[in-house]
C-alpha cells in the first residue's frame, strides 16, 4: 500500500518539471490510476514515457503497487485532451 | 574478450540465427529464449494472468478483449500459471507489469498503450502489417 502523495513525490522526483495526479480506484492503496503530464515526454515513443514512470516508482511496483494505469501527455497534448 | 561476450554479439549480428536459436525450456533453452521463441514464432501474442476465455485481472480480461476484436489468431500464455515466466517476460521486455504484448516479434506494450493504439487506429495498422495484409 501507498498513499496517493507517496506517488506524486516519487514521479517528480524522477521527473521534476511534471504535474502528476495519482488517483486510487478502489480505495485500498495499491490500484491506482495516474496522469503524468511533462515536458520530458516530447519525442519519446509511449513505450519510453511509460518506462520513465515505471523506472521512478520501481520499488512501488515491486509490491506497495498492485495494478496501476498510466496515462502520459506533454504539456501541448494534455491541452489537446481537454 | 569472455567466451559469453563472444556467443551473445554473434546471435545480435544475426537476427535470424538468433530466433533459430531460440529454445523451449523443453528443448534445452532457458526462459528468455522460450519467450523469444514465442515471441518470434506468433504474430501476436499476449502473456497475461489467466486466459481469454478465463481472465484474471480487469486489465488481462480488456487487452484479451480488445485482440479478439480483430478475429485474428493470437498466442495467450497464462503466466499464473508458470512463475519462472510471469518473472521472465518482466526481464524480457523490462516492463513490470502485466499484461504485455507482442506483435510481429516486438514488445507492443501493456494495457493502457495496447488501448490507445485501439483507439488511434495504430494497433489495426500494426496488425495488418504482422499478418503481411
Amino acid at each position: 500500500m501507498i498513499e496517493p502523495d507517496a506517488i506524486v513525490a516519487k514521479i517528480q522526483a524522477a521527473i521534476p518539471d511534471a504535474i502528476v495526479e495519482a488517483h486510487d480506484l478502489t480505495g485500498t492503496r495499491d490500484h491506482y490510476e495516474v496522469i503524468v503530464i511533462s515536458q520530458a515526454f516530447e519525442g519519446l515513443t509511449r513505450i519510453k514515457r511509460h518506462r520513465l514512470v515505471y523506472e521512478a516508482l520501481h520499488e512501488e511496483m515491486k509490491a506497495a503497487i498492485h495494478a496501476l494505469t498510466l496515462q502520459v501527455y506533454t504539456p501541448t497534448q494534455w491541452e489537446q485532451a481537454q | 574478450m569472455s567466451d559469453e561476450k563472444k556467443s551473445f554479439s554473434l546471435p545480435m549480428a544475426n537476427p535470424e540465427a538468433a530466433a533459430a536459436a531460440a529454445r523451449t525450456r523443453a528443448e534445452g533453452g532457458d526462459i528468455l529464449s522460450e519467450i523469444d521463441k514465442e515471441v518470434s514464432e506468433n504474430n501476436v501474442v499476449l502473456y497475461m494472468k489467466g486466459l481469454p476465455d478465463s481472465p484474471m485481472c480487469g486489465f488481462s480480461a480488456r487487452a484479451s478483449a480488445i485482440l479478439q476484436s480483430y478475429g485474428i489468431p493470437f498466442f495467450a500464455v497464462n503466466i499464473l500459471a508458470d512463475q519462472e515466466k510471469r518473472e521472465g517476460v518482466k526481464v524480457y521486455s523490462k516492463w513490470p507489469t502485466i499484461p504485455q504484448v507482442y506483435i510481429g516479434g516486438e514488445f507492443l506494450g501493456g494495457s493502457d498503450i495496447l488501448n490507445e493504439m485501439h483507439e488511434s487506429g495504430e494497433l489495426a495498422q500494426a496488425i495488418k502489417a504482422a499478418f503481411g495484409q
